[in-house]
Parts: structure tokens; C-alpha cells; sequence
């Protein structure tokens, strides 16, 4: 194979890429830990009710988490506007997944399809069981046996690997976090702050307030890259699954390099359902990639470099 | 207070020779359950077979020699999975997979054949069962390897041991038969 790229990667195979990945996300939700931990001994710094804060914040988070932690499938078929594959036309469809389900032990998911030119595919449900996977027709024209079957064996990695519950964890971590920041910052600027004066006196005091209310102004925006990392994570595990299912990492490589090509961009894409696609279905303008501090705020890592991994493996 | 000791390790240890065995268990079941899976999908290829064959027949009557090559193929290869010989069924899968190329070579003729929407359905699902049917193979190495894995590494090859776990095998395909069936147009 030729390799035109200027720093080719060291050889990887999926399982040193897989047990990688896994270990970046523990990492990031040990980082949440430490960040809720820090916010509730700011909150408790300024106001004194740290404990009773975070787990206010937590119950709220968690409530919300779970409620689209449960109903994730149906409101994205719904707003995709995703109807089911029924028909002699999406036999292929169904018998390529159905191949894959045997090969990573999965039950097979509900299949559904979207009428949008726009190649892409995603994937949703809370566990294996309630699981559904829809691709646009855009994709099952444009893509052939191998590159659908790369796109699809991405998409049930999502499945296999509890996705849906791992951002579900994430959106409650960064939910307590901007709740309990939020409700850190208005208690003191609305005179909630009797217990400064008491507890800290002095220039360290006045420190310690500083440090307190700036790590609280700073900390939701911390949560939200930390979630963005952790989406973009969650894509090098799933194509790295993806190829322990296909075997074939050239597959879902020239079906990436497809994606890029095509200018397309879905319809019914939101930035609610953006981390759900085998692709960022947003922000496709040119020149807008490249710069790093919008990278961070990306759900899915650049194009170039899923391609790059893929080749190396 | 020593006694509470004792009996708070020896219950976490019991604990976790439960939990180890369980999930030997587990692993062994899997790797006998995917390996009932492959039967299955080759199943489905014999069933398919026939339908094939005598939708061919339809446009290439007179091609006898090579329908009686694919049937007597196919009952070989059934009888051997009933045998339960690994190598034996290998082989005559082997077999199989070669009387259908030449089936398909057949049908390279006939143009008509070709256009056939029931053929071409046919067609679809004999691939995608070959797909399947290697699908099934490596889930079934996949279950071997995470097994065999568990049953040599410490601690839990001390349990395998006591309660004798059997390292499997894995299914090795025949050199001929790497490589998918070609169907050509």
C-alpha cells in the first residue's frame, strides 16, 4: 500500500486500539469525578452547602440524563425522520447486518432508513436489545458491499460498546456540574454569602473566594470539552470495534475517504443528534477546519486522521 | 475481632471463586453456543441450495453434469456435519464450495438466467450467507481466544484447573478454502 501520508503511524492492531480507547474514557470520567468534586468545595468555599449542593445538582442531572437515556432511540428516529427498511430493496441491508450481528454476538437491531441524499449513518438504543440502526439512502447508493459494511460494523460498535449509556454519563456529569455552578454563582451574587465573612477573613480569604468563583465560571465550560473528547474518543473505539468485526480496516477507510468527498449535508441534523453520526453531519464549509480551538468542540475527530488510524492498523 | 477477620476474607474469597467459576462457565457456554452458530448458517446454505439449482435448471436444462455435482456436494456435506467430523466436514464443504463456482460459471451463459429477479435474489443470499458463514467462524475464534485467555491467566487458571476447563480450539480453514466463493457475471 502506498503511504503518501508525511508521518505514517506506527503499526496498531484493534485490540492495543480498543483497550486504548476504553482507558481514555475512564480517564475522562475520573476527570469528572475530580471536576464535580472541585465545584462542590468551591460552592461549599463561597456559600457552605457543598454537599447538599452536588447532590441537588446530581438528582436534577441524573433525572434529566434518564429520561433521554430511555427514550434516546425514538425522539432520534423521530426527529431524523427515519422510517423503517421494509422491502425487497433493502435485502442487502438487512443480510449485511444480520452477518455482522454473528460476528459481534449481537441481537439484530431494528433497521430503519432515511430518504436524504447526504451519505450517513446512526446508530442508537440504550443496550443491544432495543438497539436501531439508520442509514440514509445517500449512503446505501453511494457506498459498496465492503465500505457499507465497514460503515455499518462502526455504527453496531456503538452498540456493543454502550455508547448511548456512556455519553448518558457524561451529559449527567456535565448537567451537575452547570446546574451546580450556576446555582453556585447566583446564591453568591444574590446575597447568599453570609458565611464569607465568617469562615475567611483576610487577603487568603479574599484568594480563596477568587479561585472559588472562577473555578465555578470556568467549570461548565471545562465539562463541555471534557464531553466533546470523550464523543470523539467514543469514534476511535467504535471504528477500531468496527474492523475487529470486518477484519477489513480498508473497508470503512475508503468509505470514510467517500464521506469526505461528498459535500452533502444532512437535513435533519441537529447538534443534538450530531455525536450520534458516523460523521459530523454539521460544519462541512471550508476553511472553517483546521483551527484547534474549534476542533475542540467537534463530537467526532477529523476525517483525516480516522483514516490515518485505519491504515496503520 | 480476629474471628471477624477470618471470616470476612474467607467469605470474599468464596465470593470470588463463585464469581470466577460463573464466568468460566460463561465463556465455556459461549464458545459451545458459537459454535453451534456456524452450523446453523451452513444449514442455511444446504437449504438454499435447491431452490438455486432448480431455478438454473429453468434456463440450462441440459447442464446435468453440474447439478448432480452441486446435490451429491451438498448431501455429502450434510452427512459429514452429521458425522461430526471436523476435518471430514471440511473437506466436503470444501467440495460444495466448489461445485457451486462451477454452477455459477454455468450460468454465465445464459443471459436470460441472469436477468432472473428470483436468481438474482438467490444470488444475494447465497453471498451473504458465505459471508455468514465465515461471520460465524470468527465469532467463534473470537469466543475460543477470550475463553482460552481467561482459563491461562492468573488467578483464574487455578479454578480451570480444579474444576477442569479444557483449552478449545480454533477453527482453521482448509488452504483451498480461504477465500470467499467467486460468483461471477
Amino acid at each position: 500500500m502506498s503511504e503518501p501520508t508525511p508521518q505514517p503511524l506506527a503499526r496498531t492492531d484493534f485490540y492495543q486500539e480498543i483497550r486504548r480507547n476504553k482507558w481514555r474514557t475512564f480517564v475522562i470520567l475520573l476527570a469528572f469525578v475530580v471536576l464535580i468534586v472541585l465545584v462542590g468545595v468551591a460552592v461549599d468555599i463561597l456559600l457552605g452547602f457543598g454537599i447538599g449542593g452536588v447532590a441537588i445538582a446530581f438528582v436534577i442531572a441524573l433525572g434529566m440524563a434518564f429520561f433521554s437515556y430511555f427514550n434516546s432511540d425514538k425522539v432520534a428516529l423521530a426527529v431524523t425522520g427515519a422510517k423503517p427498511a421494509d422491502g425487497p430493496e433493502y435485502q442487502r441491508y438487512h443480510n449485511l447486518v444480520e452477518g455482522l450481528c454473528i460476528a459481534a454476538g449481537l441481537p439484530k437491531p431494528r433497521l430503519y432508513v432515511i430518504d436524504d441524499a447526504a451519505p450517513n449513518a446512526f446508530a442508537t438504543g440504550r443496550n443491544p436489545k432495543h438497539s436501531a440502526l439508520a442509514v440514509t439512502t445517500g449512503l446505501l447508493t453511494l457506498m459498496n458491499r465492503t465500505e457499507l459494511e465497514g460503515v455499518v460494523a462502526h455504527e453496531l460498535s456503538h452498540v456493543k460498546n454502550y455508547d448511548i449509556l456512556a455519553s448518558t454519563v457524561a451529559v449527567t456529569a456535565v448537567g451537575t456540574i452547570a446546574l451546580l455552578s450556576d446555582l453556585g454563582l447566583r446564591f453568591w451574587i444574590f446575597g447568599g454569602n453570609r458565611d464569607r465573612g465568617d469562615s475567611n477573613s483576610g487577603a487568603i480569604g479574599v484568594v480563596i473566594a477568587i479561585a472559588a468563583m472562577a473555578l465555578l465560571i470556568l467549570a461548565p465550560l471545562a465539562a463541555y470539552l471534557m464531553q466533546f473528547s470523550m464523543s470523539r474518543k467514543r469514534e476511535l473505539l467504535a471504528d477500531a470495534t468496527g474492523v475487529q468485526l470486518t477484519r477489513y480496516p480498508p473497508g470503512l477507510a475508503s468509505a470514510l475517504k467517500k464521506l469526505q468527498t461528498d459535500k452533502a449535508v444532512v437535513h435533519h441534523a441537529t447538534r443534538a443528534t450530531a455525536q450520534l453520526w458516523i460523521e459530523s453531519p454539521l460544519d462541512r464549509e471550508e476553511g472553517k477546519k483546521g483551527s484547534r480551538l474549534n476542533r475542540m468542540f467537534d463530537t467526532h475527530p477529523p476525517l483525516d486522521e480516522r483514516i490515518k488510524l485505519l491504515e496503520a492498523m | 475481632m480476629t474471628v471477624i477477620i477470618i471470616v470476612v476474607v474467607v467469605g470474599l474469597l468464596l465470593l470470588f471463586v463463585a464469581l470466577a467459576y460463573n464466568s468460566l462457565v460463561r465463556g465455556r457456554n459461549r464458545v459451545d453456543n458459537s459454535w453451534s452458530q456456524i452450523d446453523v448458517q451452513l444449514k442455511r446454505r444446504y437449504d438454499l441450495i435447491p431452490n438455486l439449482v432448480e431455478t438454473v435448471k429453468g434456463y440450462a436444462a441440459h447442464e446435468k453434469g453440474t447439478f448432480e455435482a452441486v446435490t451429491n456436494a451438498r448431501s455429502n456435506a450434510i452427512s459429514a456435519q452429521e458425522g461430526g467430523d471436523v476435518a471430514q466436514q471440511a473437506q466436503a464443504e470444501n467440495q460444495l464450495s466448489g461445485a457451486l463456482k462451477s454452477l455459477f460459471a454455468v450460468a454465465e451463459a445464459y443471459p436470460d438466467l441472469k436477468a432472473n429477479q428470483n436468481f438474482l435474489q438467490l444470488q444475494e443470499e447465497l453471498t451473504s450467507t458465505e459471508d455468514r458463514i465465515s461471520y460465524a467462524r470468527q465469532f467463534y475464534n473470537d469466543s475460543v481466544l477470550g475463553y482460552n485467555n481467561s482459563i491461562q491467566s492468573f488467578p483464574k487458571n487455578i479454578l480451570a484447573g480444579m474444576f477442569n476447563f479444557e483449552k478449545r480450539e480454533f477453527f482453521e480453514t482448509a488452504p483451498e478454502e480461504t477465500g470467499p466463493v467467486k460468483v461471477q457475471f
